[in-house]
């Protein structure tokens, strides 16, 4: 399993990494393992409002649904279109492939370094 | 008594002895004994099967049946070919459950994978799930369907099937939402009061294609108007008239429900029928229900499948759209037959039949005196008369067993299929004639 | 085999109507279709022999042991088709006169009248079409009594989190918030848990009694009765009633409305996924807010379907019943119970029950012990049931208990039966500590092998392109 440093984590396993004031949102590498094959991603549309700790979307695999929380709150600049027609890349590369970007960020939960998001990941796993 | 019970008693006191117990009744020892019914439930004792084939044949004998039938109103007087009847009942078909193991189903998924694609064949729309209830609760998932955050509200023609209207209203209550009623101007949808109600909350417009009164809604219009207003457009069809009318996605559709009942079921005194429902590809994940998907097998076969599940109830839980986790497999089953049995040409054949004959009836019964249209507009099968006496008229139509056509507020709604001939409708003519004479 | 579609020749067809004989017309341009639909063009020969071979690859109750738990897949008589195809029956326009239809309106009457007095409620409503639909019309009952009161603050259902989905989904098609409360260890109702749930926003409860690990929750009343103390009504799912029709009433455990499983507790046949009938019953104060036909009733009220439901469905249910009688109902439910109990125990010498005790009519093995062992999965056994000629339980729920296998043997399968299916458990389970690999990759005498679900989902292929 994989966490990179330059990351930050929810407890809900999205990564977020913040640049000039803008938010880009991925799922971790063990969300992607828990959740098996992704079939198919809903995504927000651009200029949707988001709220830090509520669902802004969701990831389907074959018999499960996985809601995606926002770790900020803002408004959605973009999103990553691709997903639409391969989802599969959430599984193949997490921390490569992100689902949405945040800005105008009034808000945010409160998130883990890699260090010890790894260590929640080890507790969540027994 | 009659019993399906295979275990002797000795057999289940063998079984019992292998769980250590004397008497069935510590089955139950862990139920409050006070609630346990000393004597079974208070119903009759049981019967053998000549008896209860007696008594059930001796009810069904108390109806009456109607040689000519000239009513519809969402039921509808078809011709069933032999075939139709014969293949649903084969055992396989009749007692499997959903196809939850697709290795033991094949063939019954791919039964279904054939009706959705005879479905999108019919109605030109890109995806059809395995079915629901029947067409108004077609109407009412349709409606869920269509709802968002920003749009709630759902647009109902008045001119749709009472039944219709209602379950729609009851689906939209329950979930919170509102329903509103388009008025009608000559028996049809008023597109200029629609063009009024077209409010940024409206999520969807239903209107029924041919009409509860039998006409043609200028549906092509009112689809122009629902898209301009940016909400979705829903369609109720009747399939029959699918084979010769425009179809929903010509007329622009963004779903396209129908009542299926035509295809080849019985009229049942209600059910079951078969509720249609098919989308475009941009609203497949909103579409709810079960729905079946080509993929391969581990050698690399084509096989079929129960797909996109995560959209369902025992996926999603409190957030699945809808609760539906059935179809209504063996009706769909039996319309695949139909229009296999029926083909392209016999379809097309039976809705200018009914077409013809509908038209045939409305025009002997306008040359009685006194007898007059309601509406002026096209139809297909069923259309309003106007005339004096319409009680008796019925009555002396059911003394000759004929089912004239239905009580409606401002006169009759008839309704002609394929099924009869010109004789039978020249007898109902010449009845009627009789009455007003 | 080959689509129906890639059998069509274009010129076949069967000769089923006469010639119109009445004056042709035409439908006006403006509304006629431009390209006719492609649907297949056979012979009757064809037709019969394609549907023929569909049918012979699928397991229905005929073909075998279905021990699908939660389904009640018993026996479906013959003589219930029989019945309900009867032309006094199938030819009935469900708008004919009152007069005209009086076997019908008694064949509803007395199928009422009796399932009232199984389930121990006042009235019924035949119009769901199935148990989801009932669900959804014994919810809306509840919802309209709190508002026929005036009383806006009743918002939420409380669903014990081992509940079929459609409890919750249900629940949200009402409008209502959904208060999921954990079992407890026992599988059954926590009643801390549901005290601390209860409030003067709890609309209601919504549970199935045996519950969905097939124990019958002993403190029944007392949830009943805390329910209706916070102001609540209490539904009960009828998925389970195959395990006490005729022993007890869910009216007597103090349940208010409630939905039946024609299909399943009355033996009428699944036909692959419906159609089947859902019929909800009542309490005489929740009579007045059941459904009807406007068009048959002509009431103002609510409707969850067009006319009077799945009525030929309720025909085979009640030559059912009538042929079972008060003996015979109570027979049915105790031998269902009587069969899982036998099987349970014949089984448990390898399976691990999740909850070891007198089970209802069914149960549930916990693989998750197992599968350390093995690496052999509920899912793998599954399979491998396929390849010994048995339909696979139910998997991977209730979802409380992990790896689950659900079984539920029914009332109409022999001891010889069960003894089998015993045997071939024992069989699988020592199979997976010998040789476990081709179960992974089982069936390998089925039809297809594993379906790539994966695929499927991805790429959606939902129609064939013509």
């Amino acid at each position: 399993m994989n966490y990179p440093k330059e990351l930050n984590y929810s407890k809900s396993h999205e990564w977020i990494k913040e640049e000039n004031g803008v938010a880009t949102v991925g799922i971790s590498d063990y969300a992607q393992d828990a959740l098996g094959d992704v079939v198919f991603v809903n995504l927000p549309a651009v200029g949707d409002a988001v709220t830090a700790g509520e669902a802004f979307g969701d990831v389907e695999s074959v018999k499960a649904v996985s809601d995606l929380v926002s770790p900020v709150s803002g408004t959605v600049c973009e999103i990553n279109e691709e997903l639409v027609d391969a989802p599969e890349k959430l599984n193949k590369d997490p921390y490569g492939t992100w689902i949405i970007k945040v800005n105008e960020i009034s808000d945010k939960e409160d998130l883990l370094n890699a260090e010890s998001y790894e260590a929640f990941c080890a507790q969540e796993a027994k | 008594m009659g019993s399906y019970v295979p275990s002797t008693l000795a057999e289940r006191q063998e079984m019992l002895k292998a769980l250590g117990l004397k008497n069935e009744m510590e089955l139950y020892a862990g139920v409050p004994q006070s609630m346990i019914l000393k004597n079974g439930p208070d119903i009759p004792e049981g019967m053998s099967e000549l008896e209860v084939g007696r008594k059930v044949t001796a009810m069904a004998e108390k109806n009456l049946r109607f040689h000519t039938v000239l009513r519809g109103a969402g039921s509808y007087d078809h011709y069933i070919p032999s075939i139709v009847k014969y293949i649903p009942a084969k055992e396989e078909f009749l007692t499997a459950y959903t196809p939850y193991q697709a290795e033991l189903s094949q063939g019954l998924l791919q039964s279904i994978f054939e009706y959705q694609t005879m479905i999108c064949q019919l109605t030109e729309m890109d995806v059809s799930n395995a079915s629901v209830y029947d067409g108004a609760t077609a109407a009412a998932e349709a409606a869920a369907m269509c709802r968002d955050r920003k749009r709630t509200v759902t647009l109902v023609s008045a001119a749709a099937n009472p039944d219709v209207i209602n379950t729609v209203r009851t689906y939209c209550y329950a979930s919170g939402n509102e329903m509103r009623i388009i008025p009608m101007k000559d028996g049809k949808t008023d597109t200029s009061a629609l063009k009024e109600m077209l409010t940024p909350d409206v999520a969807s417009v239903y209107i029924q294609q041919p009409n509860f009164f039998g006409l043609l809604e200028d549906a092509e219009e009112i689809g122009k108007q629902t898209h301009e207003a940016g909400a979705m457009y829903v369609m109720g069809c009747n399939p029959i008239s699918l084979a010769i009318l425009k179809s929903p996605r010509e007329c622009g559709a963004d779903v396209a429900v129908a009542e299926g009942q035509p295809l080849g079921m019985p009229m049942g005194f209600g059910g079951p029928y078969l509720g249609i429902m098919a989308t475009t590809t941009k609203y497949m994940r909103k579409l709810p229900g079960r729905i079946v998907g080509e993929t391969v097998d581990s050698k690399g076969n084509t096989a079929y499948v129960l797909s996109l599940e995560a959209r369902e109830q025992h996926i999603r839980r409190e957030k699945a759209s809808s609760n539906i986790c059935s179809n209504e497999a063996l009706c769909a089953l039996t319309a695949s037959i139909y229009m296999a049995a029926m083909g392209p040409k016999g379809m097309q054949e039976a809705a200018s039949q009914c077409h013809a004959k509908a038209h045939y009836l409305a025009k002997e019964l306008c040359k009685i005196p006194g007898v007059s249209m309601l509406y002026n507009g096209e139809f297909f099968h069923e259309f309003v008369t106007v005339m004096p006496k319409a009680e008796q008229v019925l009555k002396a139509l059911e003394d000759k067993g004929i089912l004239g056509g239905l009580p409606v507020e401002k006169g009759i709604l008839w309704c002609a299929t394929e099924k009869v001939s010109k004789a039978q409708l020249d007898q109902a003519v010449a009845i009627v004639k009789e009455v007003l004479a | 085999m080959k689509l129906i579609f890639d059998k069509s020749v274009p010129g076949r067809s069967l000769s089923l109507l006469p010639k119109c004989d009445v004056e042709e017309t035409t439908l006006p341009k403006e509304f006629a279709r431009t390209k006719a639909p492609q649907l297949p063009e056979m012979s009757e020969t064809e037709v019969s022999r394609h549907y023929t071979e569909l049918c012979h690859h699928v397991y229905g109750v005929n073909c075998g042991f279905y021990p699908l738990g939660s389904c009640t897949m018993k026996y479906n008589p013959r003589i219930d088709e029989e019945m309900a195809q009867l032309p006094g029956f199938t030819s009935i326009h469900p708008l004919a006169p009152e007069y005209a239809t009086k076997g019908c309106h008694e064949v509803l009457d007395t199928a009422r009248k009796m399932l009232c007095a199984i389930s121990g409620m006042d009235d019924m409503t035949f119009q769901p079409a199935a148990g989801a639909h009932g669900e959804f019309t014994g919810v809306l009952l509840i919802k309209k009594y709190h508002d026929a009161r005036g009383d806006k603050k009743r918002t939420k259902i409380i669903v014990p989190d081992s509940a079929h989905g459609t409890n919750p989904a249900t629940a949200a098609m009402c409008g209502f918030q959904v208060v999921n409360i954990a079992s407890a260890p026992n599988g059954c109702v926590d009643l801390e848990a549901l005290k601390a749930a209860l409030g003067d926003d709890t609309a209601g409860l919504m549970l199935t009694n045996p519950n969905t690990v097939g124990i019958f929750d002993e403190n029944i009343l007392e949830i009943t009765k805390l329910v209706h103390e916070a102001g609540g009504l209490c539904y009960y799912d009828g998925a389970n009633l195959n395990a006490v029709m005729g022993v007890v009433r869910p009216g007597d455990m103090g349940f208010d409305c409630i939905h039946m499983n024609l299909h399943k507790t009355f033996a009428t046949p699944h036909g692959g996924g419906g159609p089947g009938a859902g019929a909800v019953g009542c309490k005489n104060f929740l009579k007045e807010f059941l459904p009807h036909s406007t068009l048959m009733d002509g009431k103002e009220s609510s409707q969850v379907r067009s006319f009077a439901g799945n009525f030929l469905v309720v025909v085979r249910a009640l030559t059912y019943i009538l042929t079972l009688g008060r003996e015979g109902v109570k027979e049915a439910a105790v031998n269902a119970v009587l069969n899982a109990n036998y099987l349970q125990e014949r089984i448990k010498g390898s399976f691990k029950p999740a909850y070891d005790r007198i089970c209802m009519h069914e149960f549930v093995l916990d693989l998750s012990e197992f599968k350390k062992e093995t690496g052999v999965s509920a899912l793998d056994i599954a399979k491998s049931l396929i390849d010994r000629g048995m339909h696979p339980p139910t998997m991977y729920f209730p979802l409380i208990v992990h790896e689950a296998l659900m079984l539920e043997p029914t009332e109409t399968e022999s001891k010889e039966t069960l003894d089998m299916a015993a045997e071939v458990f024992h069989d699988l389970y020592k199979q997976a500590h010998t040789n476990p690999e081709p179960m992974h990759s089982a069936p390998h005498n089925a039809y297809i092998g594993r379906p790539d679900e994966v695929r499927a989902a991805r790429t959606p292929v939902l129609q064939k392109k013509l």
